[in-house]
C-alpha cells in the first residue's frame, strides 16, 4: 500500500506543481469542444438527412438527395472513427490544400460521423410522429417544410431525446482517438503526466473517474431535459 | 365551387376510385355514406389532395388543384379537414393549434409583401411616372398579426365554450373537446369548405352529440360542407345531398328525403336495411 501512497505522490506533484493541472484543463476542454460541437453539427445534419429520408419520393430530386444520403450515412457507419480521422486529416485536406488544426479536424470528422447515426436515430424518431400530425399541418395550408419544423420534428425530439443522449455520451467517450490527429484531449494530458513521471496507474484512473463524472453529469441533464419536454404529455 | 369531373385514384395495382363526379355548389352540405372500404374516405382525401388523384379533375374555385403543378398549400388554406383522430398538435397547447397556421401564413404574406416592396422601391427609382410599381400595403406587424389571431382564436374557443382551456395541451382534453377544437382549428383559416372525416367515429357515444350539434350549427351559418359519415340521421337532418358511394362509384344522389325514403339502387336498398 506505502507503494500506491508514493504514487499519488507522484501524480499529485506532477498535476500540481508542474502544472499538469493546466494541460488536465486543456484537455477537458479540447474533449468537451469537440463532443459539443461535434453533436451539435451532428444533429444539422442528421436531421437533414433524416428529412430528405422521409420526403415522399415522387420526383426526381428527392430520388437523388435520398440516394446521396444513403451512400453518405453507409460511409461513416461502414469505417471506424480513427479511419475518418486519418482519412480527413491526411486525404481529404492535402487534397483541398488547407490546414487545419486537430481540433478542428476533429470536430469536422465527429460532426459528420455522428451525422450519420443520428439521421438513423432522427428517422426513427420521425416515423415514430402520428402520420396524421403531417397531414393535419398539410391540411390547414402549411408546406411540408413548415410543418416539419413547427410540428413533427418538435415531437420527434422528445421521442428520441435518450437516445440522442446516447449518442452523446458515444461522441464524449470517443474522443479519446483524437490524438491520432494531433488534437490533445483528456487521454493526451494523463499520457503526457504519465510519462513524465514514469508512473501510468493513477493518471489512468483518474482519467477514468472523469470521464465517469462527465457522464454522469451530461445524463443527469438529459433527463431535467426530457422532463420539460414531457410537459405536453401531461394528463392534468 | 367544386367540381369534381371523373375523379380516379390507383393504389398501386387497386383502382379504388372509378370516375367520381360530383358539383358541389356555395352552401351545400354533402353527406357521403357507404360501406367501409367503398372508397368514401379515399374520395374525401382526393379532393384535398391528401392523396393524389391519379386520374380526372377537382375544379375547386376555378382551379384545377388535381394538376401536380398547382401549387396546393394556398388552396388547402380555402379548404378545411377534420379528421377521424382528430390530429390536434401534440406539441402545441389548444390555442396555439388554432393560431398556428393563421399566424404563421399572415407572416409569411408579410415577409413576401415586404419582399416584393423592397425590389419595387428600388426599380421605381429607374421607372418613370406612370410605369412605377404600387407598392403593396403592409399593414399589421407580426406582433399584431400574434395578437389579432389570437383574440379570434380565444373567439372560437369561446364559442365552443372551451375558453378555459386555451392554454392546456390537447392530451388532456377528451375526444369531443379535441375535435371541436380541431373543428375552431379548420374554422380559424376562413375557410370555404369544411371536409369531414368521419368526424365521430373515434369518439365515446356521448361525445358525439357535442360535436354534432356543432357541425349543425355550422351547417345553419351556411358554411359548405362534405362530410363522410355513418351517422344516417345526421345526414338526414342537415344534408341537402347525400352521396351513396360503393366500389368506388357513385351509386346513388339526390336529397335526404329521396334518398332515405325511396332509394333506387338495390346496394343502396341492402345497405340501409343494415344500418338503420
Amino acid at each position: 500500500m506505502g507503494n500506491f501512497s508514493q504514487k499519488i505522490d507522484k501524480f499529485i506533484e506532477i498535476f500540481v506543481n508542474q502544472n499538469g493541472y493546466v494541460r488536465v484543463l486543456e484537455g477537458l476542454r479540447n474533449t468537451l469542444t469537440i463532443a459539443v460541437l461535434g453533436l451539435i453539427i451532428g444533429i444539422l445534419i442528421g436531421t437533414l438527412i433524416a428529412t430528405v429520408r422521409v420526403i415522399p419520393k415522387y420526383k426526381l430530386l428527392p430520388r437523388v438527395l435520398n440516394g446521396f444520403c444513403s451512400f453518405y450515412v453507409g460511409f461513416f457507419r461502414g469505417t471506424p472513427m480513427v479511419v475518418q480521422l486519418l482519412l480527413f486529416y491526411f486525404v481529404a485536406l492535402p487534397l483541398a490544400g488547407r490546414h487545419m488544426t486537430g481540433v478542428q479536424v476533429a470536430i469536422c470528422v465527429f460532426g459528420l460521423n455522428s451525422g450519420a447515426y443520428i439521421s438513423e436515430i432522427m428517422r426513427s424518431g420521425i416515423l415514430s410522429v402520428d402520420p396524421g400530425q403531417m397531414e393535419a399541418g398539410r391540411a390547414v395550408g402549411l408546406n411540408f417544410g413548415t410543418t416539419m419544423m413547427k410540428v413533427v420534428l418538435p415531437q420527434a425530439v422528445k421521442n428520441i431525446l435518450p437516445t440522442l443522449g446516447n449518442e452523446f455520451i458515444t461522441l464524449v467517450k470517443e474522443t479519446s482517438v483524437v490524438s491520432f490527429v494531433g488534437a490533445a484531449d483528456l487521454y493526451v494530458a494523463f499520457n503526457y503526466i504519465g510519462s513524465n513521471s514514469y508512473e501510468f496507474m493513477v493518471p489512468y484512473l483518474v482519467m477514468a473517474l472523469i470521464y465517469i463524472l462527465l457522464v454522469l453529469i451530461i445524463s443527469a441533464g438529459i433527463k431535467i431535459m426530457e422532463r420539460s419536454l414531457r410537459k405536453s404529455d401531461r394528463r392534468h | 365551387m367544386i367540381d369534381v369531373i371523373n375523379l380516379e385514384k390507383h393504389f398501386g395495382g387497386t383502382q379504388v376510385l372509378r370516375g367520381i363526379s360530383v358539383k358541389i355548389e356555395k352552401g351545400d352540405i354533402v353527406v357521403v355514406i357507404g360501406p367501409s372500404g367503398s372508397g368514401k374516405s379515399t374520395f374525401l382525401r382526393c379532393l384535398n389532395c391528401m392523396e393524389d388523384p391519379t386520374g380526372g379533375q377537382i375544379i375547386f374555385n376555378g382551379v384545377d388543384i388535381a394538376d401536380q403543378r398547382v401549387d396546393i398549400n394556398v388552396h388547402r388554406r380555402h379548404m378545411g379537414m377534420v379528421f377521424q383522430h382528430f390530429n390536434l398538435f401534440n406539441n402545441k397547447t389548444v390555442i396555439e393549434n388554432i393560431m398556428l397556421a393563421p399566424v404563421h401564413l399572415r407572416c409569411q404574406d408579410l415577409r413576401r409583401a415586404k419582399r416584393s416592396n423592397f425590389f419595387n422601391r428600388i426599380g421605381n427609382v429607374f421607372r418613370k411616372g406612370e410605369q412605377k410599381k404600387e407598392l403593396l400595403p403592409v399593414t399589421a406587424g407580426k406582433a399584431e398579426i400574434r395578437r389579432e389571431a389570437r383574440e379570434e382564436a380565444l373567439s372560437l374557443l369561446k364559442r365552443i365554450g372551451l375558453e378555459d382551456k386555451a392554454d392546456v395541451y390537447p392530451a388532456t382534453l377528451s375526444g369531443g373537446q379535441k375535435q371541436r377544437v380541431a373543428i375552431v382549428r379548420s374554422l380559424a383559416m376562413n375557410p370555404d369548405v369544411i371536409l369531414f372525416d368521419e368526424p365521430t367515429s373515434a369518439l365515446d357515444p356521448e361525445m358525439v352529440g357535442e360535436v354534432l350539434d356543432l357541425m349543425k350549427a355550422l351547417a345553419r351559418e351556411g358554411m359548405t360542407m362534405i362530410i363522410v359519415t355513418h351517422e344516417m340521421g345526421f345526414a338526414r337532418e342537415v344534408a341537402n345531398k347525400v352521396l351513396f358511394i360503393d366500389e368506388g362509384q357513385i351509386l346513388e344522389s339526390g336529397s335526404p328525403e329521396e334518398f332515405f325514403g325511396n332509394p333506387k339502387n338495390p346496394r343502396l336498398k341492402e345497405f340501409l336495411s343494415k344500418v338503420l
